[in-house]
């Protein structure tokens, strides 16, 4: 089998290479007039057919290191270093995006399958989908370049073959991490698929938006896949990490961000492309950024630059990221000075105050987070070079940088689906924004007596209640404002059709998905920033537990009933049996583990955790007190975290529906299937 | 008039004294302090959410933290003598000194710079955009208007 993978990753580049010379050589010879020896049609079809075939080759050699896990075939290297026969099934799967040259062959496999998909479904446009594969062909040359010399998984053992293998990381060995990382792959490799349409575009200058309309799904499906991988993420950290929190604006976490801030900010800032025709070379330049800092993040990951907990071992994989990072931006930055004047606007703003205005702004505040993000993640490197000796940079400076441009973001997702486009009358401003000032000022009366104390920014260095108790003033400014938009609009339909409220609203949201979808995006991004927010208002507690001894925190009584250790093969555990009381009612039991894995002999903490909306209470099992022989326990109580997960589904709703074809063009369409000839633009209504 | 001034503001810093007493005390100078410090066992985290069985630095560090602040040492001076015993990167973030000043101002004044100049661009533009002249009215727009409307209303 690894002989097979190791060939199949060989025939992979070499279709991919193909693919790559050939459809430059034949869209040159289309840009030039010029006819070789075979059509450049031909040429080019040949072309397109190698890179679909380049998917089957990749697929094959998948496939092979996943066999490899499951048969236990510890011959090669890469087996034996992440899998063992104690491992479960789930985990032999997860096996494959453990590693160094596994996780690389999953992004080679999902960018050719990306490359499938856009190659079969090239009649949409088909020299520009030319374009965008033989881009992508050349992404995906690098990628297989590296796993088939830098970072091979079917390099064979030294020596005599292990009985067993090291096994899998212990932290790895949870649900979400069967999914966590594909998804974010698939958010990460995702967005080389606008990257090469918005390049091929440039390159062929092509007229008008149509790449955006083109890409637009891909890039709404790339960015939802890309928020799910992070969340899944910061699930998984919050979970098994045991340290109470789900995000630790560590490097690697960082990494996943910066792609997901530009794209972000892209798909907010091509509605005004698409709409008036203006901000095109921002917008090349946000798709272009988005993708480099895709490989930025990577690099960052791979490479040891910055320190991780989470980073693969340090190897020479980091050179190879610089050079292809360097390639790109020098290809994308003479490719935009060669036809940048291809790019010119064709409306200017008008007013400050408009729907176009806020968008700018908020593109602003958006790469304004990015570039703290990064300026923070970099800054330690800068630091070392500078002054010689390495600072840290941790989560006091992202909350007291980053946390205010978050709360400024928020209020501009509030602001800005209320401002008309061009330019906004006073009096609109007054209708619209009345209501929903109200609502946030009582809210930000109202938690007062609640606990949340805005003032204590005075009085300590504690900031974290002054921006919670902002936000959630905030929250309640933009909900209303959103809510108000679906009312106003299902009142409309409701008067018309006499419908009820709910119905009408459901209707609307169906005859412009893009726009009403949006709202529930930003609907769920709201419950996550009130989720984050509790963070301001955690609390923690310690304490070694005998039987029947209980501590308290916030409302619950923790107590210990139990204590006790089990084993099977795969790990040894230790845990604790804890009923949480609230007054005099038993709420719930709590187990807390630790378990020590056999092939490893890592601990790892299972967390024990109750969760309501008004707040967590986790508890993990943080050792034995070496005296007494009896557990320590810890346990915090987070609010609202379970918010921050309701804001990801909605969220994921919120996108599924701004994916989803208007009701109204839908039907014209099924029309025009019957009668009519002239073609009819599903879904690219909107706002 | 300043005498009003103050007698509103009076009430004003009573509520907050009162709302806010004790909160500078031991228990929460050490949070607070010890959020600010890194765990120095290579785990990568900050010093009070290190949660690694037995972690050797975890308990030295907090008792040093503890002794210091119960000798009424202030945070300024505490996180110095961190930072003289166990190196820079022990802080959690960096302080205000040097170079390290431009950690904290750069991404704020990027930022700032970013709104004044797109500010500034949006009135350029708007000083460039000419005035329409008046469209004559044309009856015959009326239908296409009426249509527009029809397509487009909710």
């Amino acid at each position: 089998m690894p002989a097979f993978g190791s060939f199949a990753l060989l025939v992979a580049l070499a279709l991919s290479g193909y693919n790559l010379l050939a459809g430059a050589v034949a869209l040159r010879q289309l840009a030039t007039g010029r006819r070789g020896w075979i059509s450049p049609e031909r040429l080019a079809e040949t072309a397109r057919r190698a890179g679909i075939a380049s998917f089957f080759a990749t697929a094959c050699a998948a496939f092979a290191l996943v066999w490899a896990a499951f048969t236990n075939d510890f011959s090669v290297a890469y087996i034996t270093e992440h899998t063992n026969r104690a491992l479960p099934a789930a985990y032999k799967f997860a096996a494959l995006w453990s590693g160094q040259e596994g996780s690389l062959l999953l992004w080679a496999f999902l960018l050719s399958a990306y490359g499938f998909v856009l190659r079969v479904r090239h009649k949409v446009d088909v020299k520009l989908t030319a374009y965008a594969s033989t881009i992508l062909a050349g992404i995906q040359v690098f990628f297989l370049l590296l796993v088939n010399v830098a970072a091979t998984p079917f390099s064979l053992v030294q020596g005599a073959i292990p009985a067993d293998g090291n096994g899998l990381n212990p932290l790895l060995q949870y649900p979400e991490m069967v999914i966590h990382p594909p998804m974010l792959y698939l958010g990460y490799v995702g967005f080389s698929v606008p990257f090469a349409f918005a390049l091929g575009a440039l390159m062929m200058r092509y007229p008008g938006e149509k790449w955006i309309h083109i890409t637009r799904r891909w890039t709404m499906v790339t960015w939802l896949f890309l928020t799910v991988g992070i969340f899944l993420g910061m699930h998984w950290a919050y979970s098994v990490l045991g340290w109470g929190g789900y995000w630790g604006w560590d490097p690697v976490e960082n990494a996943s961000l910066l792609p997901w801030l530009t794209g972000t900010a892209f798909l907010h800032s091509v509605m005004m492309q698409e709409k008036r025709g203006m901000m095109k070379s921002w917008n090349v330049w946000l798709i272009f950024s988005t993708f480099l800092l895709s490989v930025l993040g990577t690099l960052l990951t791979r490479s040891g630059l910055v320190s991780s907990v989470h980073a693969f071992a340090q190897s020479s994989i980091g050179t190879w990221f610089w050079v292809f990072l360097v390639f790109c931006l020098a290809v994308c930055t003479f490719t935009y000075i060669l036809n940048r004047d291809h790019l010119k606007t064709e409306h200017k703003l008008e007013s400050l105050v408009s729907r176009e205005s806020s968008f700018l702004f908020n593109n602003l505040v958006l790469l304004a987070a990015c570039f703290t993000v990064l300026w923070g993640t970099l800054f330690p490197v800068l630091s070392e070079y500078v002054q010689g000796n390495k600072v840290t940079v941790s989560a006091p400076f992202y909350n007291r940088v980053a946390v205010p441009i978050g709360v400024f973001l928020l209020f501009l997702t509030g602001i800005g689906p209320i401002l008309a486009w061009r330019s906004t009358s006073i009096k609109s401003i007054r209708r619209n924004f009345v209501i929903p000032g109200i609502v946030g000022l009582v809210v930000a009366i109202a938690i007062i007596p609640l606990g949340v104390h805005p003032w204590t920014i005075f009085t300590t260095d504690e900031q974290g209640a002054f921006y919670a108790w902002i936000t959630f003033a905030m929250a309640g400014f933009v909900l209303t404002a959103i809510f108000a938009e679906f009312f106003r609009g299902a009142k409309v339909i409701q008067q018309k059709s006499g419908q009820n409220l709910l119905a009408s609203m459901i209707q609307l949201t169906r005859r412009n998905t893009r726009r009403y979808g949006g709202y529930i995006v930003h609907f769920g991004i709201v419950l996550i920033f009130i989720g984050i927010a509790g963070q301001a208002f955690n609390q923690s507690h310690e304490q070694t537990m005998n039987y029947k001894q209980s501590f308290l925190l916030g409302p619950y009584r923790v107590e210990c009933l139990d204590y006790s250790q089990d084993s099977n093969p795969n790990y040894d555990t230790e845990f604790a049996l804890l009923n949480v009381y609230r007054g005099d009612r038993l709420v719930t039991k709590l187990s807390p583990e630790l378990r020590i894995y056999a092939a490893s002999q890592q601990p790892s903490t299972i967390v024990a955790n109750h969760s309501t909306l008004v707040a967590d209470l986790y508890v993990i099992y943080a050792g034995k007190d070496p005296a007494t022989g009896q557990p320590v326990i810890k346990a915090f109580l987070n609010p609202l975290v379970a918010w921050i997960w309701i804001g990801l589904l909605i969220t994921i709703l919120g996108t599924g529906i701004a994916l989803a074809p208007n009701l109204s063009a839908a039907v014209a369409s099924q029309r025009h299937r019957v009668t009519a000839p002239e073609p009819v633009a599903a879904g690219r209504a909107g706002d | 008039m300043r005498r009003l001034t103050r007698l509103a503001v009076l009430p004003l810093v009573v509520v907050l004294g009162v709302l806010t007493l004790g909160s500078a005390d031991t228990q929460a100078r050490f949070e607070d302090i010890g959020h600010k410090l890194m765990c120095t066992c290579g785990c990568g985290q900050v010093l009070l959410l290190c949660n690694h069985m037995g972690c050797p630095s975890l308990a030295t560090e907090s008792a040093e933290l503890q002794g210091a602040i119960d000798k009424g040492q202030n945070d300024n001076a505490i996180l110095m003598a961190f930072q003289n015993e166990y190196g820079p990167t022990v802080l959690a973030a960096p302080m205000l000194t040097k170079f390290n000043i431009l950690a904290w101002v750069v991404p704020p004044a990027l930022l700032l710079l970013g709104f004044a100049g797109t500010v500034l661009l949006v009135r350029k533009w708007r000083l460039r955009t000419a005035t329409m002249p008046a469209v004559a009215h044309d009856p015959t727009a009326n239908d296409l208007r009426e249509r527009i409307r029809r397509e487009t209303e909710v």
